[in-house]
């Protein structure tokens, strides 16, 4: 998709927050056999870290598999080098949305939703951010979901607008400077 | 009296109604005053750290400069803020770069953060300042023979900034026990519920919550005691008649937070609780254990 020099895919992923040991891994395969979710990753954990120091960007990038993580931090809990692949993950599913790949699963539609409502309102509106998911991915499951919103609903539990909170500026303007400063 | 600087956390005010209403009525009576943090915001959970790790952290910064100026510790009951300002805490800590662009990003809206502010989880407040003596001297409603799983999930333990073990912890299984409750064997305790993928991969997470709840059902629990946590609770309570559709089980398990449970023992009214607002609801397994004030329907 763009043309990089060699390894500046690595050098990437290691510069955001947490993901920096990523050139420690010894490929001993403890994250992917720990993974809660890895049956149903195109590449498991292991293998995505390998990918990543092959400077496989686009097969990384493009694949379902980083979208599977449920953040459960077995593999972490497990990394006998410290690793933290869980962070790695994280690390790579913030550079797909930054640069545009369309991986075949919803979750980057609800990653999005949920910190537009964070912006919007300085908290989570949990029915709101629903709400807009839904319309941009699937409206027809919104219907499915209706008797456990309703359910919800009933209990108490899916208040319909946003509590108006004064924070919210301040995260504004936290935001706007830190977007000023250039930070990916 | 013990003072915390309280930060509920988006959910608190919706899917976890019933969890924070328990909270609230077990504080007063445990001696613990959980004082909320003014004007919180979100703490960025999880997605936005998949969506911008930067700006993540520096969201979370707020609540840990406002924490800090409190000079109490900051007590959280979602696993997810607990991990997400833990982890916040401990980059900014370990990365000169982003500690500075942290500063001047709160230097904007006049905080500051000096690094000093100790996050931790309301169960380990629980278990180590409180301690299950002295829970226990205050159960008037022991609940005797009743079979409980304890379910920890994943964050609360994981990537370990508590003591607890994060793979087969202890804590919940002690407190239920302080009660008068029976946990069962459980193993799979510390496994996680799907998390936000029940909103984006409902398959995924539902097999999930199955395994969980079969488990737990298999080993002869007869409600869940579960950890604090908001999505732990929404996904065993509120999706759980969807699982057993999906997955013809006919398993009956009441998700119950173990602040519910404690304020079950403790012979606190039902409806302070939040038990009326459980999906699955706990009314049943409770029968035996109600007392005179808790003449509530549930
Ligand atoms: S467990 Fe750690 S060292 Fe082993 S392959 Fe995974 S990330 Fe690499
Ligand atoms: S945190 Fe993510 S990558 Fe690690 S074991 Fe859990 S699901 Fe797999």
């Amino acid at each position: 998709m763009r043309k990089n020099s060699p390894q500046s895919f690595l050098k990437e992923v290691a510069s955001i927050p947490g993901s920096n040991k990523i050139s420690e891994c010894i490929q001993c395969g403890v994250c992917s056999g720990s993974c809660a979710t890895a049956t149903h990753w195109e590449y498991p954990p292991r293998k995505i870290i390998a990918m990543v120091r092959a400077d496989m960007r686009d097969d990384v990038l493009s694949s379902n598999s980083i979208w599977f993580c449920v953040s459960c931090y077995l593999c972490t809990a497990h990394c006998p080098r410290d690793i933290r692949p869980a962070n790695i993950m994280h690390a790579l599913e913030s550079l797909a949305l930054k640069e545009g790949y369309k991986p075949p699963t919803h979750s980057p539609a609800m990653y999005q939703s949920l910190v537009g409502s964070i912006k919007r309102n300085g908290r989570v509106h949990e029915f709101g951010f629903m709400f807009k998911y839904y319309l941009k991915t699937n409206p027809l499951a919104a219907i499915k979901m209706l008797p456990l919103a309703i359910d919800l609903l009933i209990h108490g539990r899916m208040p319909l607008m946003p509590k108006k909170v004064k924070g919210k500026d301040e995260i504004k303007a936290i935001l706007a400077k830190v977007t000023a400063g250039g930070a990916q | 009296m013990k003072y915390y600087a309280y930060y509920p956390g988006c959910s608190m005010e919706a899917t976890a109604v019933p969890v924070e209403l328990s909270i609230q009525a077990i504080a007063k009576p445990l001696d613990m005053d959980l004082s909320e943090i003014e004007d919180w915001t979100c703490c960025g959970s999880s997605p936005y750290g998949s969506v911008n790790k930067v700006e993540a952290v520096t969201i979370a910064s707020r609540i840990l400069a406002l924490a800090e100026k409190t000079g109490l510790d900051l007590v959280t009951a979602c696993s997810s803020c607990y991990i997400v300002l833990s982890e916040a805490r401990s980059l900014i800590k370990e990365n000169a770069e982003l500690a500075a662009t942290v500063r001047d990003a709160l230097a904007t809206v006049g905080l500051e953060y000096k690094g000093t502010v100790h996050v931790r989880h309301l169960v380990e407040v629980l278990f180590n300042d409180i301690g299950v003596e002295a829970i226990a001297a205050k159960v008037v409603k022991p609940l005797t023979g009743l079979k409980v799983a304890c379910y920890y999930g994943c964050q609360q333990v994981r990537p370990r900034y508590g003591f607890d073990d994060p793979e087969m912890p202890q804590w919940l299984d002690l407190i239920a026990a302080s009660l008068g409750a029976e946990p069962v064997p459980f193993p799979l305790k510390a496994r996680c519920c799907g998390s936000s993928l029940i909103i984006s991969e409902e398959d995924v997470a539902l097999q999930l919550i199955n395994k969980l709840l079969t488990n737990a059902s298999e080993n002869g629990a007869q409600c869940i005691a579960s950890t604090t946590c908001p999505l732990c609770h929404t996904n065993l309570d509120a999706y759980q008649s969807i699982v057993k559709r999906r997955f013809k089980a006919n398993y009956n398990l009441p998700v119950l937070a173990i602040t519910q449970l404690i304020g079950v023992a403790l012979g606190l009214d039902y409806r302070a609780l939040g038990l009326h607002k459980n999906t699955v609801s706990p009314k049943d397994v409770l029968a035996p254990y109600k007392s005179k004030l808790q003449e509530v329907k549930t």
